[in-house]
């Protein structure tokens, strides 16, 4: 692509690297889908690194084209994030229908992951609120909708960007009937408590903590947090923290994070709490650190995701006493329900339950989430690619059964293969 | 206070940066640019972010008979009315070597008309009694370098003009802010490597509203080029002459 820098540059778990010529136009008509697209780079893994070859960074594709406030339709350009949406809009009764637990996530990265929210048992996935895409695929601009080609449609959501360069996304809002989050948190006490809250639960945004180093009869203990939007005066945010440097690699060690874990379970009240919170620090609680990342250090680290089916739900209870026997676990364990949603082949979401933890990058973290990975397969679920850096393509084909009916549309969308990534190259997806 | 903002040169990469935050401020604006089509996407984009207006306008610096309608655009709008000023352009010292009437372009883009478009605001301001004038320079315009003296010489004559506007217009309440970026990720950098302390437009946009908050005069962003600057100005021109920096 014209004006590319060459850069190296990583996906948030800072594993994998790639080097190549990078553009970020500022034009829109200067993206030619030639190349892969990448927005904040908030995958953890490969999914956004194109070693070798050149990629195009959306970010400066940063505009919303036009907002019908009585509809609450929006159409924006690809980079804008979701974080900017979550910020304008609710003043004037609207919210993005799903978001993701960064608010940096651009338009095309939830589209090309199809992303899921707290909300999802109710509201589905991203992909399913948006209403028509533009993609570019060698040169030519394409506007697609559900309606017009379903199948290319199904490949594009979730679809890794390998159908086209996105460029831009129409959205239907959710009504926002407020300024702030209510939010009720309430500690549970071990594993049955915590599947049986989340699924009695009701409100509109529900999700589990989970302290990944209790063990034994606290197994699966952690806190469950509900909420809504309500009316009221947003709390001050205190100004966004930078993590100037990679921490040493003591600095998530075991005893930490059992101490952390400990304080964090124990800040709710053991009768629970009702408070209001600022949009961004409910949906995006993480963002106001910057480069949290480099807490893990130089090394990086990996996040496992993976969804089961609702009668499998004891199949992830003893991969959480896996993970809670290893030692290994970070304070990120978050444990959700999902409803059956899901717009594309290759989307992430099921019926059922999803856990997701985050690990050191070393040789014990990394057998235990291959380990994780053969007991996805074998309760019928799938990890989420997101998140993955590890994963072999066998695995991952075993998991998508879609993905022939993916990759048939994705080949006549990219003879050439000229939108692959370090990920679709590592999992081999684009052969059966 | 109402604040309507006009934007010369609305469709540079800096420029939106610091438009998408006036318009979440609620501030109105009169774009101001000659690519129509880039104005009307981003005065949508403003109205989107809630901008009490967002008007593109049709406005080449090289075309002083498009100036007053723009002001008259600003002037329909009661409050305070405030200018930024980013057109400018940077066309590669070799070409315009090569053909010397690539000069007058340079100047008027970056220097002459936009001086002139504050000529004829200015006076309107000062009626009006306060307001905000920001002026888009360049560290370029601190020292003639073999590289780019044109451009860094339209950049320096404009940042003393801005210099003596606002020795004017503070007599009447009316505050000029002089920013002088050093190399920003934009459309004019597009592809340049290894360019020393890069920044955003994003950060530039904070660095321009932090000072307009401040009531700075001249301001470096980043910052570090306000030391560096300081050293070269400071080498003498004897010694300048036979660098190539
Ligand atoms: C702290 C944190 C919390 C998270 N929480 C959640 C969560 O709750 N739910 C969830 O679903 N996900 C979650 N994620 C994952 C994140 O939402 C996704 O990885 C998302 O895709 C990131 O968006 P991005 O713009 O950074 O995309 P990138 O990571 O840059 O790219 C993601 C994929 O999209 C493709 N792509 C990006 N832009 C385009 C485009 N314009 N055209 C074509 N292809 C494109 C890339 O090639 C890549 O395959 C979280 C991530 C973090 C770091
Ligand atoms: N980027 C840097 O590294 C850097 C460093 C120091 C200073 N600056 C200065 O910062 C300002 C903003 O530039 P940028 O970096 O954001 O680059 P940019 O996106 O290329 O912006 C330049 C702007 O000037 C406009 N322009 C040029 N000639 C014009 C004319 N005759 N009439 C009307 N508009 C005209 C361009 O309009 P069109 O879109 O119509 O071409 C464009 O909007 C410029 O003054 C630049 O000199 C930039």
């Amino acid at each position: 692509m014209q004006g590319a820098r060459r850069i190296t540059y990583s996906g948030w778990g800072r594993v994998h690297r790639a080097t190549g010529p990078v553009a970020r136009p500022h034009a829109a008509d200067a993206i030619d889908g030639t190349a892969p697209a990448f927005g904040n780079r908030r995958s953890y893994g490969d999914a956004p690194l194109n070693d070798g070859g050149g990629a195009c960074d959306m970010t400066a594709q940063n505009r919303i084209l036009a907002f019908d406030p009585r509809a609450g339709v929006l159409t924006a350009e690809a980079g804008v994030t979701l974080g900017t949406l979550a910020r304008v809009l609710p003043a004037r009764g609207w919210l993005p229908p799903v978001l993701p637990g960064t608010g940096f996530a651009t338009l095309g990265g939830a589209v090309a992951m199809d992303v899921h929210g707290k909300n999802h048992h109710a509201a589905g996935s991203f992909c399913q609120h948006v209403t028509a895409l533009t993609l570019v695929q060698n040169g030519q601009r394409r506007p697609v909708t559900p309606e017009t080609d379903p199948a290319l449609w199904a490949a594009t959501c979730g679809g890794l960007g390998q159908t086209g360069v996105i460029t831009q996304v129409t959205l239907q809002l959710a009504a926002c009937p407020g300024d702030v989050m209510v939010v009720t948190e309430r500690r549970v006490a071990d594993w049955a408590e915590h599947i049986a809250r989340l699924d009695a639960s009701d409100a509109a945004y529900c999700v589990g903590w989970i302290d990944a180093t209790a063990s034994g009869a606290a197994l699966g203990r952690g806190i469950l947090e509900e909420a809504e939007v309500g009316r009221g005066l947003p709390p001050a945010r205190p100004a966004p923290r930078r993590v100037p440097l990679d921490a040493p690699h003591w600095a998530l060690s075991a005893p930490i994070v059992r101490a952390f874990n400990s304080l964090y379970y124990h800040r709710v009240p053991a009768t629970g709490r009702t408070t209001v919170r600022p949009f961004d620090g409910f949906f995006f609680p993480l963002d106001r650190i910057h480069d949290w990342n480099k807490l893990y250090g130089r090394r990086g680290f990996h996040q496992f995701q993976c969804v089961v089916p609702p009668e499998q739900a004891e199949a992830l209870r003893a991969m959480l006493a896996e993970i809670a026997d290893s030692g290994l676990a970070s304070p990120l364990a978050v444990l959700k329900r999902m409803g059956p949603g899901r717009a594309g082949y290759l989307s992430f979401p099921m019926g059922g339950y999803t856990l997701a933890v985050d690990f050191p990058n070393r040789a014990a973290a990394r057998a235990l989430i291959a380990r994780l990975e053969d007991l996805t397969v074998a309760a019928g679920g799938r990890i989420y690619l997101a998140k993955d850096a590890l994963a072999t393509g066998d695995r991952v084909k075993a998991m998508y059964p879609d993905h022939p009916r993916w990759l048939s549309r994705v080949a006549a969308a990219d003879p050439d293969g000229a939108l692959e990534t370090d990920m679709v190259r590592r999992l081999d997806l684009r052969r059966t | 206070m109402e604040q309507t903002w006009i934007i010369l040169g609305a469709s540079s990469t800096m420029a939106r940066a610091l438009m998408q935050k006036l318009a979440e401020a609620g501030a109105g604006l009169v774009l101001a640019g000659r690519r129509m089509d880039d104005l009307q996407a981003s005065a949508s984009d403003a109205l989107a972010r809630g901008a009490a207006l967002a008007e593109p306008v049709a406005f080449d610096a090289r075309d002083p008979d498009s100036f007053q309608p723009v002001i008259d655009r600003a002037l329909d709008q009661p409050g305070q009315i405030n200018c930024a000023v980013f057109v400018g352009s940077m066309p590669p010292q070799a070409e315009i070597d090569a053909d010397p009437g690539l000069l007058d372009g340079v100047i008027a883009d970056s220097f002459t008309g936009p001086a002139r478009f504050l000529q004829m605001l200015a006076p309107h301001l000062e009626a009006r009694g306060s307001g905000t004038v920001v002026g888009v320079g360049s560290v370029a315009g601190d020292r003639g370098r073999i590289g780019n003296y044109v451009y860094g010489g339209a950049k320096g004559g404009f940042a003393t003009y801005l210099s003596g506007l606002r020795n004017r217009l503070g007599r009447s309440g009316v505050h000029v802010l002089t920013v002088k970026p050093g190399p920003v990720d934009t459309a004019m950098t597009q592809g340049m490597e290894g360019l020393p302390f890069p920044t955003t437009a994003e950060a530039v946009a904070e660095d321009i509203l932090a000072g307009v908050g401040r009531g700075r005069d001249v301001l470096y962003t980043r910052r570090i080029w306000w030391p560096i600057m300081l050293v070269i100005r400071a080498i003498p021109e004897h010694l300048f002459k036979k660098m190539s920096i």
